[in-house]
């Protein structure tokens, strides 16, 4: 099969990852969006390597996964977090970046 | 190698800062006393330079040079003129009275409320002042321009905490304004001088590429810059001198302070107690003046001399226009602010006037200034801790409760409108005739200025200290021992400056001769010989 | 002797610094401190001036060089003394009438608890006058020309409880800063055309420069002159000066410093000689200032005022001598010594009758109190011969010289000079028989005067404290007093003989100031006559006025002169008008500019940018997905230009 089609599927990932960002409102579904995004991104490494034969994107992509594993952890707990002393996970009502 | 001697004045003052500081909360007067000690043994150790110095000598003497960040040519790189060694004499010497007069200005107070609650660390008060004693001091050291810019800058820094964290209790709108006038006269100082530092950053920087551009390897040291000018190495182009120099000249301008970059003078001075206010106008701020000289002049004769017109101009303008709104003010210590920027006017009139009278004159203008400013102001500060205001009607008669304290004020302000007999005449008559000799309107409109400061001195003398005795004051005790010990070592220094001017002469002049021939200048000849 | 020179200005120099140091321990002594070092320094000028007469008239200038005071470049100043006949005859003037009134005040300052300090300030002015006289140049001279001012300013307000007397040094001292600059700018026009500013090479090297130079320093001299001897238009500052205690109204307002003018014109003969311009201006002031200063005279009644006046008066006859050239300067330096003897007498006579009277100064409330104070009234009596110049007295020989020098000008110039001269001999006698009247003459209206009113508040029947008012007793005043005024009554007597007695004076003085016989062009005995004429003129116009007829107590609305002239001829209201009002708006002007257009630049700069980030700010909204969305937006944009240049 030819290889491009794996970067058109990762795009549509990534693209289903973004407007789920963007557009929930519940922490988790955007936390899982975000993961989407993660792993659209790793598919891009794994094929981008695959097609010019060379292991630094397959690496890369441990990485992420590594990465990735870590940040579930320490948002989940962000989010659990949260969610116990507001009762609610959505993200507009933790508006406390604004100065 | 001989004893580092410069370095030991500067640092000095440094570890002492550190010391106090470190002095545990509960000892506040042993704080004190180690500040004092500190400052007293600074002025030895500028006493032993002044005495080592020779004036016949080099231009620079008690040099020391180390390589400090290699790859961009910064050196620490230290030496003094006669110039720089009569104001580290000055500010060695003014610091143990600040500190005797700021004895109590630091003391926390029983029971204080309100916004003026504060914390009080006597110790850090005396750290602060020691602090901006070292860096004032290193500023009128350093050769390398680079290590002068950061002290330049790093002083503001404890001055900033100075006035905005031990101010004047004595404001005239009530204590939650006052504490607000404070931080807004803190930050105002902070904003000016930081504005003039950062373009004098940009042009040190623009200085280097110059230098490194044609010298193969960028420096700051000034004696290597004149060197390669003067060996015709160096040659900057028209341009870029006049836009160097004016970086330069914007940041000691605003810190001389020059009209009309002067409004941040009168808030700091006014808002900070009477030791600060002679720390900020009688010190820090004669490393402007004193900057100008050295490094304006010396590193860009000639758009020096191009901008002259103009900075002639503006000296004028500040010594007529600070005369006038010192006859203005209500408040006596921001009359005493407006009465300095107009005799810094006088400096950079003398400085620009590009003769060896001006130039003497005006260097010896920042010595007197310095010593007669400080008596006036800490006398100032003394009135106002006992009435609480410092507005002048709300005084009245004190010479008749409080002769000492009155007559020692009234020296002071003869020596602020210059009296003969007194140090700032001598000063103030070199830059008039320096003036003169060069640019005759100018003198003559500088000498409306002696006019003005008549005027000023003796209406504030008028309202304060004499005429019927105002109840408020009927109470106020006259000088303690304290005080005098203060006032009096300074009064008589004015007084033996003022019959007896050459020893500083002697230092000065050969110093003089150097920066004229830096800008290639010479006095011009009596109209008589000339004429031969 | 060259070394003892600087001794003259030293003794009354530690008197000053001892009596104002020293604290209360001196107060029981202060005086007497005071007193001895003054008369020292009189006893040292009287040997000086032993030595001087044993020696040949052009070896007499001394020159002593004490130190370098101000060596910067070219410009050299020293501490340096020059002791010739001109500087001796004020030298003796000075510390002689100087010791006299140091006696005097023992007296006269008995009961005020801040005497030693007045007698630290009077010998303060002692040295400031004396090195302003001895000094070999100009640099020295202006700092003893200031601190002659210091010291006026300083004992004019003396009671500085008294706001009159606070503002009335205030005044002395800012308007001689005015004539100041004049000085300063003097030396400053020296110093770039000669390179110098000592006496010596100046005046000899004047001719070399071109006269337009030596007008503009000839009239910055005149423009100090007038401020320090209060010449027109500098003159508002005298009348208001009579604040001070009498003896300092005696010494430094009458006797000594307001003469300092004269000597500087003197001094500098050859620099006016060398600029006709600057002369005739010299002339003109003096000639307007002898009229004015006597018109107001004639209608002051506080009876220092009214010899406030003459002393303007008679400093402008002073001035218009010394304009003359060499025909006038010996003549006006005589009668300054003349002046100096009987301004000094009538001045301390006057304070003699204060101090009689409860410190009553107006003359309205005096009368017929020569039965009171004999002595007062002798020396009185003859001061009043002398500055009348009645014939045989002092102010006779000196102020007829002048009358006839300024006639000797020659042209048109010469009659109204003399002419004015005259009509202010006319005058001076008027109203010195005006104060002599109704001082010691006519009926005694201090009995039964009135409390003080309303209108007049100036006059304060008692000076210290206000207080109930009293029917004076007048009495003669203490020894201590009445012996300088007898001795200051000899010299009014017979000191203008001496001086004339085969030209004495002119011998003396000449080989310093030259001289040449003037040649007026009507005979001097017609000179003489006229001037005798215009005195009985004179005396017998105010013996119609106020000899014969009673005295009012309270002063009549007048004519508009005299009103006017009461008011020193509206010199106070011109200036507020011109130069204090407009002065004052201008300040409150720049102090509101200061704050909003200076100031309000920089903090507008501020503002702008305080506004830019607030907008800035409202980006900024809490929301995490709109920051979100501005990420991925960004993003987006960096990589379409990143896709853009590649294509590119």
């Amino acid at each position: 099969m030819n290889p491009v089609n794996y970067l058109f599927l990762a795009a549509l990932l990534f693209t289903i990852g973004a407007s789920g960002v963007l557009l929930r409102r519940n922490a988790i579904v955007v936390f899982m969006s975000i993961e989407l995004m993660l792993n659209a991104a790793n598919l891009a490494l794994v094929t981008f390597s695959r097609m010019h034969g060379n292991l630094d994107g397959q690496i890369i992509a441990f990485f992420t996964m590594v990465v990735a594993a870590a940040e579930v952890v320490v948002g989940l707990a962000i989010i659990v977090t949260i969610f116990r002393s507001r009762h609610s996970a959505s993200v507009d009502d933790a508006g406390l970046m604004k100065l | 190698m001989s004893f580092p001697l410069l370095t030991a004045v500067a640092v000095l003052p440094a570890l002492g800062a550190i010391a106090t500081a470190a002095v545990p909360a509960a000892r506040r007067t042993a704080a004190k006393w180690l500040a004092l000690a500190v400052s007293l043994a600074t002025l030895v150790l500028a006493a032993v330079v002044a005495f080592r110095f020779d004036p016949g000598g080099d231009r620079y003497q008690l040099t020391e040079s180390y390589s400090w960040i290699a790859d961009f040519g910064v050196r620490y790189e230290l030496g003094v003129d006669g110039i720089a060694v009569a104001l580290i004499a000055l500010t060695a010497l003014l610091v143990p009275f600040v500190i005797l007069a700021g004895w109590h200005d630091a003391d926390s107070l029983e029971g204080e409320e309100g916004p003026n609650r504060r914390w009080r660390p006597t110790q850090g008060f005396f750290a602060l002042i020691l602090a901006v004693e070292a860096m004032v001091i290193i500023s009128f050291e350093a050769t390398d321009v680079f290590l002068f810019y950061i002290f330049f800058e790093a002083m503001l820094i404890p001055m900033y905490f100075l006035i905005g964290g031990f101010g004047d209790r004595a404001g005239p709108h009530g204590e939650e304004e006052t504490a607000k006038q404070r931080s807004y006269a803190a930050v105002k100082f902070l904003l000016y001088n930081l504005a003039g530092g950062l373009i004098m950053l940009a042009a040190v920087i623009g200085l280097y590429a110059v230098t490194a551009d044609q010298l193969g390897e960028g420096t700051f040291s000034l004696q290597a810059i004149v060197e390669a000018r003067q060996a015709g190495e160096l040659t900057m182009g028209e341009n870029t001198e006049r836009l160097l120099f004016l970086g330069f000249f914007f940041a000691f301008a605003v810190k001389a302070p020059l009209w009309p970059l002067h409004t941040w003078l009168p808030n700091a001075m006014g808002e900070s107690t009477a030791p600060v206010a002679v720390l900020i106008t009688a010190v820090v701020d004669k490393v402007g003046t004193f900057a100008m000289l050295r490094f304006c002049l010396g590193l860009f004769p000639g758009a020096s001399e191009w901008a002259t017109p103009v900075i002639v101009v503006l000296a004028l303008v500040s010594i007529i226009y600070g005369a006038l709104l010192a006859i203005g003010q209500r408040d006596i210590k921001r009359l005493v602010a407006y009465a300095s920027i107009s005799h810094f006017g006088f400096i950079v009139l003398g400085i620009f006037a590009m003769t060896s009278q001006g130039q003497g004159g005006a260097t010896l203008y920042m010595v007197n200034h310095g010593i007669s400013t400080a008596v006036l102001m800490l006398i100032v500060g003394f009135l106002i801790s006992r009435r609480g205001s410092r507005l002048i009607a709300d005084y009245g008669g004190v010479q008749k409760v409080a002769p000492v304290l009155a007559g020692t004020f009234l020296v002071g302000g003869l020596a602020t409108l210059s009296l003969p007999g007194l140090a700032p005449f001598v000063s103030e008559f070199l830059v008039l005739v320096g003036t003169f000799t060069r640019y005759p309107a100018a003198g003559v409109v500088a000498t409306l200025g002696i006019v003005l400061a008549a005027l000023y001195v003796l209406v504030l003398y008028q309202r304060t200290m004499t005429g019927p005795v105002r109840p408020e004051v009927e109470r106020m005790p006259d000088l303690r021992k304290r005080e005098l010990l203060v006032v009096a070592p300074l009064i008589a220094l004015l007084i033996f400056l003022g019959v007896f001017p050459k020893p500083l002469t002697d230092i000065v002049n050969p110093a003089v001769e150097h920066t004229l021939s830096d800008v290639r200048m010479t006095d011009p000849k009596p109209e008589v010989e000339a004429a031969k | 002797m060259e070394t003892s020179i600087g001794l003259l200005v030293a003794a009354p120099l530690l008197g000053a610094a001892v009596l104002l140091c020293g604290g209360r321990r001196l107060d029981r002594v202060g005086h007497w401190v005071g007193t001895a070092l003054a008369a020292a320094s009189f006893v040292l000028a009287a040997v000086l001036f032993a030595d001087m007469l044993g020696r040949e008239a052009d070896e007499r200038s001394l020159h002593q060089h004490v130190f370098s005071w101000i060596p910067v470049g070219g410009f050299q100043a020293d501490v340096a003394f020059q002791l010739d006949q001109l500087s001796m005859t004020f030298v003796l003037l000075i510390t002689g009438v100087g010791t006299l009134i140091h006696v005097y005040s023992i007296g006269y300052m008995e009961h005020d608890e801040r005497r030693r300090r007045f007698f630290g300030y009077l010998n303060l002015f002692l040295a400031a006058m004396l090195l302003l006289v001895l000094a070999d140049n100009y640099l020295l001279l202006y700092a003893g020309w200031e601190g002659v001012g210091l010291a006026s300013y300083l004992l004019i307000g003396f009671w500085q409880h008294k706001p009159s007397a606070a503002t009335a040094a205030k005044k002395a001292f800012i308007v001689n800063r005015v004539g100041d600059i004049g000085l300063s700018i003097a030396i400053m026009i020296m110093f770039s055309t000669f390179g110098t500013f000592a006496f010596g090479p100046v005046l000899d090297s004047v001719g070399e420069t071109g006269e337009g130079t030596a007008t503009a320093i000839g009239l910055m001299l005149l423009l100090a002159a007038c401020g320090k001897s209060a010449q027109v238009p500098l003159q508002s500052w005298l009348g208001d000066a009579m604040e001070g205690p009498t003896p300092v109204s005696a010494l430094i307002h009458a006797a000594t410093m307001v003469t300092a003018g004269v000597y500087l014109i003197v001094r500098s003969g050859a620099i006016f000689e060398a600029a006709p311009t600057a002369q005739t201006a010299v002339v003109t002031v003096g000639a307007i200032t002898l009229l004015f200063g006597a018109i107001v005279g004639c209608a002051k009644d506080d009876i220092k005022k009214a010899l406030a006046g003459s002393t303007m008066s008679q400093i402008g006859y002073m001035v218009l001598a010394a304009g003359l050239g060499p025909i006038g300067y010996v003549f006006a330096i005589m009668h300054l010594v003349t002046h100096g003897f009987f301004k000094a007498g009538l001045f301390l006579g006057a304070g003699s009758v204060m101090h009689g009277m409860n410190d009553e100064v107006d003359m309205r409330r005096y009368g017929g109190l020569r039965k009171y104070m004999p002595i007062t009234f002798v020396t009185f009596g003859l001061g009043y011969l002398a500055i009348i110049g009645f014939p045989g007295l002092s102010g006779f020989f000196s102020k007829d010289k002048i009358i006839e020098a300024a006639f000797a000008r020659g042209g048109t110039e010469g009659w109204i000079l003399g002419g004015a001269a005259l009509l202010g001999a006319a005058i001076t006698a008027f109203y010195m028989t005006r104060v002599m009247l109704m001082t010691f003459f006519g009926e005694e209206r201090w009995r039964n005067a009135p409390a003080p009113s309303p209108e007049r508040p100036d006059v304060e029947p008692v000076a210290q404290g206000g207080g109930e008012y009293e029917v004076p007793r007048p009495h003669e005043s203490p020894r201590s007093m009445t012996v300088p005024m007898i001795v200051l009554a000899f010299g009014s007597v017979f000191a203008g003989g001496l001086f004339s007695w085969g030209d004495a004076f002119v011998n003396w003085l000449a080989p310093v100031t030259t001289f040449e016989h003037g040649h007026p062009p009507i005979s001097a005995a017609t000179v003489t006559a006229a001037t005798v004429v215009a005195l009985l003129l004179g005396v017998g116009l105010a013996w119609l006025q106020y000899g014969r007829k009673p005295v009012p107590v309270v002063a009549p609305r007048g004519s508009l002169l005299t009103r006017a002239a009461r008011r020193d001829l509206l010199q106070d209201d011109f200036n507020h008008v011109v130069l204090v009002k407009p002065g004052e708006y201008l300040t409150r002007g720049l102090v509101y500019l200061d704050h909003t257009v200076v100031d309000g630049v920089v903090n507008g700069t501020a503002a702008a940018v305080g506004g830019l980030s607030g907008r800035a700010r409202r980006l900024q909204n809490g929301y995490a997905r709109s920051y979100a969305v501005s990420m991925f937006g960004g993003a987006a944009i960096l990589i379409a230009a990143t896709l853009l240049m590649r294509a590119v």
